[in-house]
């Protein structure tokens, strides 16, 4: 008995990019913010839209903005952006079953295109039996330039609207991840404790006057670190 | 349509950090197992992430921040629609902003 073959084609990818269509409804708003924000902290649209195109994952961006000074603060948005996509690390392991079939342009340029969603969306279709590792690539893509959109609009309407610095607008960008911790959030045997913790040790390191990026990376990897050893100890 | 040296530096940086999570992961991962506490805690890393992005945030903006931050959570769970959660947010501040 051989091991299903595990495929790569335009078919795929096109399959991948229609399954992302509904995905946007959540991520533009998201952009939108993200395009707002970026002009607020002096990007120029072209410099917004070159981040958005390289980096292209949200939550780095908006945090990465938030600790932006004058001149662009190189070391800590870099750090920035390493923390919290961190994340992605296990993504790409979790889809070894398709990825390790691939070569070259196909691997290396796909797994450049890898978000949360596309790995969420891909697991699933792993798990139904798909066997065509287009269609990751395909949800990357439509992502991709779903999200160049609507940060060059959000961009646009925050350079014709000015508003002014502490408008209500701008805690969009704490609310977006006030809301994206409520699906992260899977029960307070696993969670409540390594949250606390974390919001504990970021709250005590800005108390005591640290400077971004550090409250964040102390009280993300303590809390990181809690659920780890919790989880190990029960098991 | 400027693009400053500091600038593109700064996005450079934050692409390749980004590109290595993305790739370097798979390419780690799949040339040696890391340990398995290693593996776990990055499990554990997005909630923490962003509560501790978000508490000194909340924090600086006082009991209205809170306010606020509780409407997203409480918008959020009942419509899983982040689009409202984010709107009905800045709409909780703008009040809060009015009636101080």
């Amino acid at each position: 008995m051989s091991a299903p073959r595990v495929t790569f084609t335009r078919e795929g990818v096109r399959r991948g990019a229609r399954a992302a269509v509904p995905l946007v409804i959540g991520t533009f708003p998201f952009g939108l913010v993200v395009g707002v924000i970026s002009d607020a902290k002096g990007l120029s649209l072209l410099e917004t839209l070159l981040m958005s195109a390289l980096v292209f994952a949200g939550s780095s961006q908006l945090l990465a903005l938030d600790l932006w000074t004058e001149p662009a603060p190189v070391l800590a948005a870099t750090l920035a952006a390493l923390v919290v996509n961190i994340r992605m690390a296990p993504m790409g392991a979790a889809l070894a079953p398709w990825l390790d079939r691939l070569r070259g342009v196909r691997l290396w340029g796909t797994l450049a295109t890898l978000v949360d969603h596309s790995y969420a969306m891909s697991a699933a279709e792993q798990r139904r039996g798909g066997r065509d590792a287009g269609y990751l690539l395909g949800v990357g893509l439509a992502l991709w330039a779903f999200w160049l959109v609507a940060v060059g609009l959000g961009h646009v309407f925050g350079a014709a609207v000015r508003l002014p610095p502490g408008h209500p607008v701008f805690f969009a960008a704490i609310a977006t991840f006030c809301a994206i911790l409520v699906p992260v959030w899977q029960g307070a045997r696993r969670d409540l404790l390594p949250w606390a913790l974390a919001a504990a040790v970021a709250l005590a390191a800005w108390r005591a006057g640290l400077p971004p990026p550090w409250p964040l990376l102390a009280g993300a990897l303590s809390g990181a670190a809690l659920g780890a050893w919790l989880e190990l100890r029960r098991a | 349509m400027t693009l400053r040296p500091d600038v593109l530096l700064a996005i450079l940086g934050m692409a390749l950090a980004t590109y290595l999570c993305r790739a370097g992961g798979y390419a780690l991962f799949r040339a040696l197992r890391p340990p398995r506490f290693v593996e776990v805690a990055l499990q554990h890393l997005p909630g923490p992430i962003f509560i501790a992005y978000v508490a000194p945030a909340l924090a600086a903006e006082g009991v209205k921040g809170f306010a606020a931050a509780a409407v997203v959570v409480a918008v959020q769970a009942l419509t899983r629609n982040l689009a409202a959660a984010i709107g009905a947010g800045v709409a909780a501040m703008w009040l809060a902003g009015m009636l101080a």
